[in-house]
C-alpha cells in the first residue's frame, strides 16, 4: 500500500450516476476552490477552498469537507459494476483539482491501482509541472477553452488565457484523450466568430479531435442568494436549440466531432 | 443460424381504428355469464364437481354472445360492450352486490352498471348463497386467522373473492394439436381407468368434464365460423368481405386442429387466452413466452412466402388489442391493490431456450414493436435478460422505456434460473421460464404457482411489537413483551421475528384454506387441459394435477421496517438520545402531526363502532366532532414539539437505498424475517410455499390501515412499494438505489421481487442515455438483482395530467407489476407514484 492512500484533501460533493463528464456512467469527485472567478460558474460554492455555509431551502448547509483518498476511493468503487458494463469510472471536477493537486495526484494514482478509468474536468489554470505528472493516470482530459482573446477571459473569469493555451498545446502532445469543452455563454463567446475561433485553436492541437458545446443555464442562481453573493448573469436566457445548432455546424466545419453538452 | 430482423415495422391503419373503437365506451358489467351458469348448475345439483363445471363451461360456449367488430382480423369476446366484464358469481358475489350503487362513481376502476343487470344479478345471487369458494374458505379457516385478517395484518382477498388464475397455460400444445388432440389425449387417459382404481370416481369425471370442456371451445370458435361467413355474405365491402371469409376458415380450423398458419396460430392463441378468463375470474392470465411458442408458425409462413412481415406485425399488433380488451370488476379494497383496469397478462420476450442458447428472434423484436404501436398497458410486456442478450434487443426495449410506458419490466436470467432449480424445478424447466401476473417466475404450462396469494404488510407486526400483541384492544398477535423488557435491540428484533413468525403461520391457514375451498368447489376442467399433468395424473389443476405446485405469498414493507429499525437501534440502543417509550409515544400521536383525512376516517369508523359495541347510541353530530378531534390530533404543544423534533431526527438518519451497507445489510436481514418462515410451509396441492416480495399496488391502501411507524412514516400514508426505498428517502441517485436494494437476497424470494425506478425522460435522452440506460440494467443484474422497472414520465406531467385528465387519456404509467392508464388510477395512487424518487442525474 503505498503513501497516497492517506493522502487528505477537500470536496463538495461526490455524484454518482453521471454520464456527461467523460465516457460511462461516471462518478463525479467536486473538489473545493478553483482560481477562476467565471461570471456565469453554476457552482459558487466551489469557488472558495475555505468551508462555507450555504442556505438551501431554508436550511445552512456546511460546504466542503476534508476526506481521504482512501474513502473517497472506496465510495467511487462501490460503482464498479456500472463502469464494467459501461466504459465508466472517476472524473475529477471542481472547482478545479489542480488547486489541490497533491490530492488530485493522489486520488488518480490510486484510482488506476484500482483498475478505475479515470478522467479530470480542468481550466488548465496552472504551471504545467502539476499537469504533466499527473497525465499519466488520466485516460480522458476535458479542458475547458472559453475563449481566444486573453482580455475578454480576464474580464469574464478574472484570468487572462496565455497559460491555459500554452497548457493546453501541451498536454495535447502528452495525453492518452484530450477532449475540448466550452461552455457557451451569452454575451461572452457565443457568436459564430468565437467559437470559430476556439474551434480552429482545438484542431490545432495534437490529437483532439471532438469539442463539447456545453450551453448556459442558471440553475446556480439560487446558490449566489443562498451564500449571500450577488448573481452576475442577471435573467440572461439560455441560448436556443437552433442557436446551438448553428454554433455546433461552426465547429464540425472546423474539422472537430462536436456533442452539445458532455 | 437465422439472421434475426430488427427494423421497425410501420403501424397500419386498421391499428389505431380498433383501439379508438375499444375506448369508445366506459366499461360496463354485464350479467350474461352469470345468468347461464347459474342456470347450468340449477340443472346438475347432484352431479360430480367435474361434470358440473363442464356442462356450465359448454352452456357458457354455446351462449354467450358472438361479436365481430369493424377492422377486426383476430375475433372473440366474452362481452357486448368494449371492455366490458362478466361476473363471476360462484367465487364471492356479496361484495358486488353491496357495491352496485357506488361501483360507478369510486375512485378506483369504476364499472358501468345498469339496474336491469343489477336485479339479474340479485336474483342470480341468490342461487349462490352458502355455494361459494369464499364462504367456504371463510368457515375452514381458523378463528385467530380470521382476527388477524380483520386486523389487517395481511389480506388473502384476491383468491377469497376471484378464480386463482396466474397461470401461463400450454399455448404450444393448442397451437400444435388443437383441441382435437387434447380430446383425444384425455380420451385416452380415461380408456386406461380400471373400475377397480382407488380414484376411479375422481379420475374418470374430470377426464370426462376436460374431454367436454374441449368439445366446448371447439362450439364456440365454430359460433364466430358461422358469424363470419354470414356477416361476409352481407357485406358491401370486398377487402373486409375477403377479411370476414378468411376469418370463417380459420375459426373453422382453430382451436379445433393444429394451427396451419401465423394468423391461426394468432387466432388460436387469443381463443384460449379469452376462455380461460371466462371459465374462472383469476387474473394474471399470462401468455408468457409468446415470441417462442408462435415462431415457428411465423418462420414457416415467412419462408414459403405466404406472409410479410407487415402482415405478421399486424396480426400481433390486433392480438395486442385484444388482451386490452379484457376486463375484470374488483371489490373496491382490490381495486385499488391492483387499480388500472389491469388484467396483469405478462408476456415475455428475449432469455435463454431450454439447452441455455440465447432465444431471441424476430418475433422478440416485434412484440416490442407491437407494444409500441398499441401504447396500452395491455400485455403486461417483459424482458428476460441474460449475459448473451444482444445489444440490439436492449436497445429496442429501452426505446420503449423511453417512450414512457412502463414497458418492458426487466427479468435477470441469472438469478431466477437458479432460483426456480431451488426450489425443485429441472434445469430445462428453469430455463424455459416465465414470469406470471406482475413479476412472478415460473415454467409455463406445468406449474399452479398460487403466485400473488397474499399481501403481508411487514409494518404491522412492527405496530404489534410496539403494543405486546394487542391491536385496537385485541390481543391479535402473541405477548411478545412490555416496551421495558427490551433492554437490548437484539431482544427487541426477536419480538418482532416472533410476530413475524406467528402471523406469517395465520397467513398459510388463510391460504390453504382458500386453496381447500377451490379445489372442492371450483376445478377448473377447460384450463386444467393445457397444464401438464393434470390429464397424466387425472386431477385438476387446482388439486395438484399441474407438475410444478407453489403458494407465492408477498410481504412488502422492507425498507419502511429496516429504516425504522434502524433508526431505533442508533437512537435508543447506541447513542440513548430516545428511549423506546419516548418512540412508541410519538408513534401513537403520529409524531404530533395532523392526520390525513382518509385516515382519521378510517380512525373514526373505530372508535364509533367501540362506542356502539358497549351498546350506546351515537348521533350523527356526535360522529362530526369525533371526527374533527381526531383530524386535529390536538395534542399539548410542549409534547408536539418533542414528538417533531423526534422525527426531524429520524429524517436525518441513514436510510435503505443509499447504499450504505449498515442499514442496506439490516434490511438483508430484515427481508429474511418474511421470507425465511414462508419456505417452511407446505400447500394442499402438494407443493411449497415460497415467498415474494412485492405489494402490487396495494402498498397505497393497506398503508392507510397502517400507523405511524418509526421510519418517520406518517399514519395512513403509503408503504416503500417491493423491494424499492421507502419514497424520496434514496437521494444518492440510481446506482445507489440499485446496489442498495441488490443487497438484499433476491434467490430466496423466488416468487418475484420488485425494484420500481422513476426517471425524469431527460435521463433517457440521446444514444448516451440509452447506452446509460442499458448498462444500469446490465450492472444492477451483475450483482443478481431480479427484477427493474422504469416510469419515464416527468413530475410536472404526471401533475399536469391530475388537473387536466381530459388530456391525458392515453397516459400510460408503470404502477407495480404493471403498468395502466394514469388517469384511471385514484388520487392517492397518483400521488404515490408522483412521490417517487425522480433519478434524474444524466
Amino acid at each position: 500500500m503505498n503513501e497516497y492512500w492517506n493522502t487528505s484533501g477537500r470536496i463538495f460533493d461526490i455524484q454518482k450516476f453521471s454520464v456527461h463528464d467523460g465516457p460511462g456512467i461516471r462518478t463525479i469527485v467536486f473538489l473545493k476552490g478553483c482560481a477562476l472567478r467565471c461570471r456565469w460558474c453554476c457552482n459558487p460554492e466551489s469557488q472558495s477552498y475555505e468551508i462555507q455555509t450555504m442556505m438551501q431551502n431554508g436550511k445552512e448547509k456546511v460546504i466542503g469537507k476534508d476526506v481521504t483518498v482512501r474513502e473517497i476511493i472506496d465510495d467511487v468503487k462501490k460503482d464498479m459494476p456500472y463502469y464494467r458494463r459501461s466504459g465508466g469510472g472517476m472524473t475529477l471536477s471542481g472547482g478545479e483539482m489542480l488547486c489541490q493537486s497533491d490530492f488530485s495526484y493522489a486520488l488518480l494514482r490510486c484510482a488506476k491501482e484500482s483498475a478505475i478509468n479515470t478522467a479530470v474536468e480542468t481550466t488548465g489554470f496552472a504551471s504545467y509541472e502539476k499537469i504533466e505528472r499527473m497525465l499519466p493516470y488520466i485516460d480522458t482530459v476535458l479542458m475547458d477553452i472559453k475563449h481566444v482573446d486573453s482580455k475578454k477571459h480576464q474580464e469574464f473569469t478574472t484570468q487572462p488565457n496565455e497559460r491555459i493555451l500554452e497548457n493546453a498545446v501541451k498536454i495535447a502532445e502528452n495525453a492518452k484523450k484530450l477532449i475540448i469543452r466550452v461552455p457557451v455563454i451569452p454575451t461572452f463567446n457565443d457568436t459564430e466568430a468565437e467559437i470559430a475561433a476556439i474551434s480552429k485553436f482545438a484542431k490545432s492541437l495534437k490529437g483532439v479531435t471532438e469539442i463539447n458545446l456545453l450551453p448556459y443555464h442558471s440553475f446556480g442562481r439560487d446558490k449566489y442568494e443562498g451564500l449571500g453573493r450577488e448573481y452576475l448573469m442577471g435573467d440572461l436566457p439560455s441560448p436556443t436549440d437552433e442557436q446551438m445548432q448553428r454554433l455546433k455546424a461552426v465547429a464540425i466545419s472546423c474539422g472537430l466531432n462536436c456533442k452539445i453538452g458532455g | 443460424m437465422n439472421k434475426v430482423y430488427t427494423a421497425d415495422i410501420p403501424k397500419t391503419d386498421r391499428i389505431q381504428k380498433l383501439i379508438d373503437d375499444l375506448y369508445s365506451g366506459t366499461p360496463t358489467i354485464e350479467s350474461t355469464r352469470a345468468e347461464i351458469i347459474t342456470e347450468s348448475h340449477k340443472a346438475t345439483e347432484g352431479m360430480s364437481i367435474y361434470i358440473r363445471k363442464s356442462k356450465a363451461f359448454r352452456a357458457l360456449m354455446e351462449k354467450l354472445p358472438v361479436v365481430i367488430r369493424d377492422d377486426e382480423l383476430i375475433v372473440g369476446c366474452n362481452s357486448y360492450a368494449r371492455r366490458g366484464c362478466q361476473t363471476f358469481p360462484e367465487f364471492s358475489n356479496k361484495w358486488l352486490e353491496e357495491e352496485f350503487d357506488t361501483v360507478a362513481t369510486r375512485s378506483a376502476d369504476p364499472f358501468y352498471i345498469s339496474e336491469e343487470t343489477a336485479n339479474k344479478l340479485r336474483e342470480v345471487h341468490k342461487y349462490w348463497e352458502g355455494r361459494t369458494t369464499s364462504e367456504l374458505a371463510t368457515s375452514y379457516m381458523a378463528p385467530e386467522t380470521l382476527t388477524a385478517i380483520e386486523h389487517n395484518i395481511f389480506t388473502v382477498g384476491n383468491y377469497f373473492y376471484n378464480g386463482i388464475g396466474h397461470v401461463s397455460a400450454d399455448y404450444g400444445k393448442v397451437l400444435k394439436i388443437g383441441f382435437n388432440g387434447i380430446y383425444e389425449y384425455a380420451k385416452a387417459e380415461r380408456e386406461k381407468c380400471k373400475v377397480t382404481d382407488s380414484d376411479y370416481a375422481t379420475r374418470y369425471y374430470f377426464l370426462t368434464a376436460v374431454m367436454e370442456c374441449c368439445q366446448a371451445a371447439i362450439t364456440f370458435a365454430k359460433r364466430y365460423a358461422q358469424a363470419a361467413r354470414e356477416m361476409a355474405a352481407n357485406c358491401t365491402d370486398i377487402t373486409r368481405r375477403g377479411e370476414l371469409q378468411t376469418i370463417a376458415e380459420i375459426c373453422e380450423n382453430v382451436p379445433a386442429n393444429g394451427a396451419k398458419s401465423f394468423h391461426e396460430a394468432c387466432q388460436s392463441f387469443w381463443f384460449v387466452q379469452l376462455l380461460i378468463q371466462t371459465e374462472s375470474s383469476g387474473h394474471s392470465i399470462s401468455p408468457g413466452r409468446f415470441d417462442q411458442y408462435m415462431y415457428p408458425y411465423y418462420k414457416k409462413d415467412l419462408d414459403a412466402g405466404k406472409i410479410t412481415r407487415e402482415q405478421a406485425q399486424e396480426l400481433i399488433d390486433c392480438v395486442w388489442v385484444k388482451l386490452n380488451s379484457l376486463n375484470k370488476v374488483r371489490d373496491a379494497l382490490s381495486a385499488e391493490g391492483f387499480a388500472g383496469y389491469s388484467m396483469f397478462q405478462n408476456l415475455i420476450v428475449g432469455g435463454q431456450d431450454t439447452s441455455g442458447m440465447d432465444a431471441t428472434n424476430d418475433l422478440s423484436y416485434m412484440c416490442i414493436s407491437a407494444s409500441m404501436h398499441v401504447n396500452l398497458p395491455q400485455p403486461s410486456l417483459s424482458m428476460r435478460v441474460w449475459n448473451g442478450t444482444p445489444h440490439d434487443l436492449m436497445v429496442k426495449a429501452a426505446e420503449l422505456t423511453k417512450t414512457g410506458i412502463g414497458l418492458p419490466a426487466y427479468y435477470n436470467d441469472e438469478i431466477i434460473i437458479p432460483a426456480l432449480i431451488s426450489r425443485g424445478l429441472a434445469l430445462e424447466d428453469a430455463r424455459d421460464y416465465c414470469v406470471i401476473g406482475c413479476v412472478e417466475p415460473q415454467k409455463g404450462g406445468k406449474t399452479d404457482g398460487w403466485h400473488d396469494a397474499a399481501f403481508f404488510n411487514m409494518l404491522r407486526p412492527l405496530e404489534l411489537v410496539f403494543n405486546n400483541g394487542v391491536d385496537k384492544g385485541v390481543q391479535v398477535g402473541p405477548k411478545t413483551g412490555r416496551l421495558e423488557d427490551f433492554d437490548t435491540f437484539e431482544k427487541l428484533f426477536d419480538a418482532y421475528k416472533k410476530q413475524m413468525d406467528y402471523n406469517i403461520g395465520l397467513m398459510v391457514n388463510a391460504d390453504n384454506a382458500v386453496d381447500a375451498a377451490h379445489m372442492e368447489r371450483c376445478p377448473l376442467p377447460f384450463l386444467s387441459s393445457m397444464v401438464t399433468d393434470c390429464i397424466g395424473r387425472g386431477k385438476s389443476a387446482q388439486e395438484g394435477g399441474a407438475v410444478y405446485n407453489f403458494t407465492g405469498p408477498q410481504g412488502f414493507g422492507i425498507a419502511n421496517v429496516a429504516d425504522g429499525l434502524y433508526a431505533i437501534n442508533q437512537l435508543v440502543y447506541k447513542t440513548k438520545e430516545y428511549t423506546l417509550h419516548q418512540v412508541a409515544d410519538a408513534l401513537r400521536n403520529n409524531f404530533g402531526m395532523s392526520y390525513s383525512e382518509a385516515y382519521a376516517k378510517n380512525l373514526t369508523v373505530d372508535v364509533v363502532k367501540e362506542i356502539a359495541s358497549k351498546g350506546y347510541e351515537i348521533s350523527g353530530d356526535q360522529i362530526s366532532e369525533i371526527f374533527a378531534q381526531i383530524s386535529a390530533n390536538d395534542i399539548e404543544e410542549g409534547k408536539k414539539k418533542e414528538y417533531q423534533a423526534l422525527l426531524e431526527k429520524i429524517k436525518t438518519m441513514p436510510k435503505f437505498g443509499n447504499d450504505i451497507d449498515e442499514v442496506d445489510l439490516f434490511g438483508r436481514e430484515v427481508a429474511y424475517t418474511y421470507t425465511k418462515p414462508v419456505e417452511k410451509y407446505k400447500n394442499p396441492r402438494g407443493g411449497r410455499y415460497h415467498a415474494g416480495l412485492y405489494p402490487v399496488s396495494a402498498n397505497v391502501p393497506l398503508g392507510l390501515q397502517t400507523g405511524a411507524t418509526p421510519d418517520g412514516r406518517l399514519a395512513g400514508t403509503p408503504i416503500a412499494d417491493g423491494v424499492s426505498p421507502a419514497a424520496g428517502s434514496d437521494v444518492n441517485g440510481p446506482t445507489a438505489a440499485a446496489n442498495s436494494v441488490a443487497k438484499l437476497d433476491h434467490g430466496i424470494a423466488s416468487n418475484g421481487t420488485l425494484f420500481n425506478m422513476k426517471f425524469h425522460p431527460s435521463a433517457l435522452k440521446g444514444a448516451s442515455g440509452i447506452e446509460a440506460f442499458i448498462s444500469l440494467i446490465r450492472a444492477f443484474f451483475d450483482q443478481k438483482g431480479m427484477h427493474m422497472q422504469f416510469n419515464v414520465v416527468s413530475r410536472e406531467t404526471l401533475r399536469d395530467a391530475q388537473l387536466h385528465p381530459e388530456n391525458y387519456k392515453n397516459l400510460v404509467v408503470r404502477v407495480a407489476g404493471y403498468s395502466a392508464l394514469f388517469t384511471t388510477l385514484s388520487k392517492s395512487l397518483q400521488d404515490d407514484i408522483i412521490n417517487r424518487t425522480e433519478q434524474g442525474g444524466f
